[in-house]
């Protein structure tokens, strides 16, 4: 599938909704939607993407698209999966239907956690996209636990004592991969391909698949709007968001950056909730960053060499 | 008239809830084990996995997530039930309310059980209030005949096009769940025509003509949503009426918002919610055998309440005492009885009126503590002064 075939496919996510420019949210779910030909059903956490993609009485959703509540939209999707099988069962429902979750991190990372893990031990069919923008966006920027190393939020703000957030973010992916769950991948709309062939696996795969991919927040991160998708390829070329993919625990690197390997500074300097990174006094938290990160991607990437010749 | 209740059983209310299930055969089931609900979701998983029903059960981790399966469930088109208790109500309470605004048609039958904390597993009403006013049809059982027969009746009502609520059947933790009692069911086939086929006005699974559901809804448009809700429950008004009238013809019983025992020539009445109402009537006997005209009000709608038909039902007593099972901290007196003394503002006739708290935790109502309720009506008839909201039967 290249950009051009995808110009020519029905966009299922209308314009005129109400995210802020250069958001990336509305591109990945977008992106999910043009990705595949199947009839799909969608349901959202509360959220940036939920609150802005529909106002009553408008909506923005060309495909049946239900909102629960904030931590459940996994547990609301076992229901509507369920009531698809059994309904198909019955030959109350004749067409194939494939069902998609749209999560930010609050949604997925914190709280809807337990309805996530819960509702792929249970093995429902359905694929779960969490759009990680590292911090609660939609109420106000406020620390996650998906909020990185050193990054400045409205409830962790970078002072002149403290240096914003001084806790490690959580790698939900490898949490949902413990599951053995048949796919789970992290991916990056920098890397357009990759993301629409991981759409594409997800919602082929039988049973639970899920997606983490990293989604640049111009208001959060303060990062300018139009370098959303270059702050997106940033987060892979500097080991920041590693692209790999797990089938059925068989892990795979799906780019290793080697030698090109940019420096995590590369990432922190188009920043404004990393800008006090760029205190003298300040350089610590840097390096103690960048250790992580490349620590993380060694862990990363000897796993993916253990199942290599799998 | 014969009565199409043939099928001498004994079982308990947990089980009666769960004959019931099987027969109505829903599409899905979500579930999570709390005491003293789980006989319910223990014994349909039994007629799940035995093949006896057509029913998807998803056993969910949480009853926010059983809640939040039926709300997806439900809103796909499927024909969806659930069972909790007290604290697992609280927990869901959240999307209990999602689910009714959405206009979902779920039934779930509740096991009354007290709140936490302190942490209690045994029979009383506090769950129950905690969603009183979350726009769920809610309907009181005082036995095991009760919560077979209401939670069939429920699904004819939640799924009319002209209420699309959802339904709660409330029962007695323990003493009627787990108590095994003489009574009598339909055969499959007559519940299976009674409830029909569920054809659901809007689907997810519709693909053809997509619906958004649960958008965001600001001050622009909440208000009026809020507004068609409270329609929705004053239709169910008289919808409830036409589903206990049809289903009268299958049972040769009749059925009402509030049944009255004893009650038409009485001066003296209890008015009574669950399981106390069988212990009420037993003491109104006894002291009708002495001469006094006593009688006993059991509530079988507790939501939609309907003012007129309390009124009609009290107003020509001498005194009435409400009995409740929760209390309602810091108000005058429990919720049951804010709603009786309440209806009774406009009326030309007052029945004298006294509250009592009673049973919380599962505390036991004795027939010597309810001989105590009438001899104290009897006697404040008489013109002894009286506290007007009382506890019975806590050690002061």
């Amino acid at each position: 599938m290249n950009l051009k075939e995808l110009g020519n496919k029905k966009i299922r996510l209308s314009p005129g909704h109400r995210l802020c420019p250069g958001c990336a949210a509305p591109i990945i779910a977008k992106l999910a939607l043009l990705a595949t030909d199947y009839d799909v059903v969608v349901a959202n956490a509360t959220g940036c993407l939920e609150v802005s993609t529909t106002i009553y009485p408008y909506t923005a959703w060309r495909v049946p698209w239900i909102h629960n509540a904030f931590e459940n939209a996994a547990a609301t999707i076992s229901g509507v999966e369920t009531a698809y099988r059994v309904l198909k069962k019955q030959g109350k429902i004749k067409k194939d239907i494939k069902f998609l979750v749209f999560g930010g991190d609050g949604g997925t990372y914190d709280i809807g956690l337990q309805s996530l893990s819960a509702a792929i031990e249970r093995g429902h069919d359905f694929l779960y996209i969490c759009y990680d923008n590292e911090a609660y966006m939609n109420t106000g920027i406020q620390r996650s636990s998906a909020t990185p190393f050193g990054a400045s939020t409205t409830t962790d703000p970078a002072t002149d004592k403290k240096p914003g957030k001084m806790e490690f973010r959580k790698d939900l992916t490898e949490v949902i991969a413990a599951h053995h769950i048949p796919y789970a991948a992290q991916a990056s709309i920098g890397f357009l391909n990759d993301y629409l062939m991981k759409v594409k696996k997800g919602l082929e795969t039988k049973g639970p698949a899920f997606i983490n991919v990293i989604s640049p927040c111009p208001l959060g991160w303060k990062t300018d709007p139009s370098k959303t998708v270059e702050i997106s390829k940033l987060a892979v070329e500097t080991n920041f968001w590693p692209l790999f993919e797990v089938e059925h625990d068989k892990w795979t690197l799906n780019y290793d950056p080697g030698e090109n390997k940019k420096p995590l500074m590369e990432w922190i300097k188009v920043q404004g909730r990393y800008k006090h990174l760029l205190k003298p006094e300040n350089k610590w938290v840097v390096d103690k960053a960048q250790a992580e990160v490349d620590r993380r991607f060694e862990l990363i990437k000897r796993r993916c060499e253990l199942d290599k010749d799998q | 008239m014969t009565s199409m209740l043939k099928n001498r059983k004994v079982l308990s209310g947990a089980h009666a809830a769960a004959e019931a299930m099987r027969q109505i055969d829903p599409d899905v089931v979500a579930v999570y084990p709390i005491t003293p609900q789980t006989p319910i979701a223990m014994k349909f998983a039994d007629y799940v996995n035995e093949g006896k029903v057509h029913t998807e059960m998803i056993r969910v981790e949480s009853e926010h997530s059983a809640m939040s399966a039926c709300v997806g469930s439900s809103a796909a088109g499927a024909r969806t039930m659930t069972a909790t208790s007290s604290n697992g109500l609280a927990l869901m309470t959240e999307i209990v309310y999602i689910a009714s605004s959405t206009r979902l048609p779920i039934v779930m039958n509740l096991a009354d059980r007290a709140l936490s904390g302190p942490i209690n597993i045994h029979g009383d009403h506090s769950d129950a209030m905690l969603v009183r006013d979350s726009g769920w049809i809610i309907l009181a059982s005082e036995n095991a005949q009760d919560v077979y027969e209401n939670t069939i009746m429920a699904v004819k009502i939640a799924e009319d096009k002209r209420v699309l609520l959802p339904v709660m059947i409330l029962q007695d933790g323990f003493i009627t769940s787990h108590s095994a009692e003489t009574m009598y069911t339909f055969d499959d086939e007559t519940v299976k025509k009674f409830v029909g086929e569920y054809n659901p006005k809007y689907s997810l699974l519709r693909t053809d003509n997509p619906i958004t559901m649960g958008p965001l809804d600001l001050f622009d448009y909440y208000f009026e949503h809020k507004r068609q809700q409270v329609e929705a429950m004053d239709n169910a008004k008289k919808v409830i009426k036409e589903v206990f009238s049809n289903f009268s013809k299958l049972t040769g019983k009749t059925y009402n918002y509030f049944e009255g025992y004893k009650t038409e020539d009485a001066d003296f009445i209890i008015v009574a919610m669950n399981s106390s109402v069988g212990t009420a009537k037993f003491v109104a006997d006894k002291f009708r055998e002495k001469g006094v005209k006593a009688g006993v009000l059991k509530i079988r709608v507790f939501r939609p309440f309907m003012d007129e038909e309390v009124v009609e039902k009290l107003k020509n007593a001498k005194a009435v005492a409400v009995l409740d099972r929760a209390a309602s901290f810091g108000s005058h007196g429990g919720p049951i009885f804010h709603d009786v003394r309440s209806a009774f503002y406009e009326s030309d006739k007052k029945p004298k009126m006294l509250n009592y708290i009673y049973g919380l935790g599962g505390r036991e109502l004795s027939v010597e503590l309810l001989n105590k309720v009438f001899n104290d009506l009897i006697e404040f008839d008489g013109g002894k002064s009286m506290n007007q909201v009382q506890y019975l039967g806590v050690r002061d």
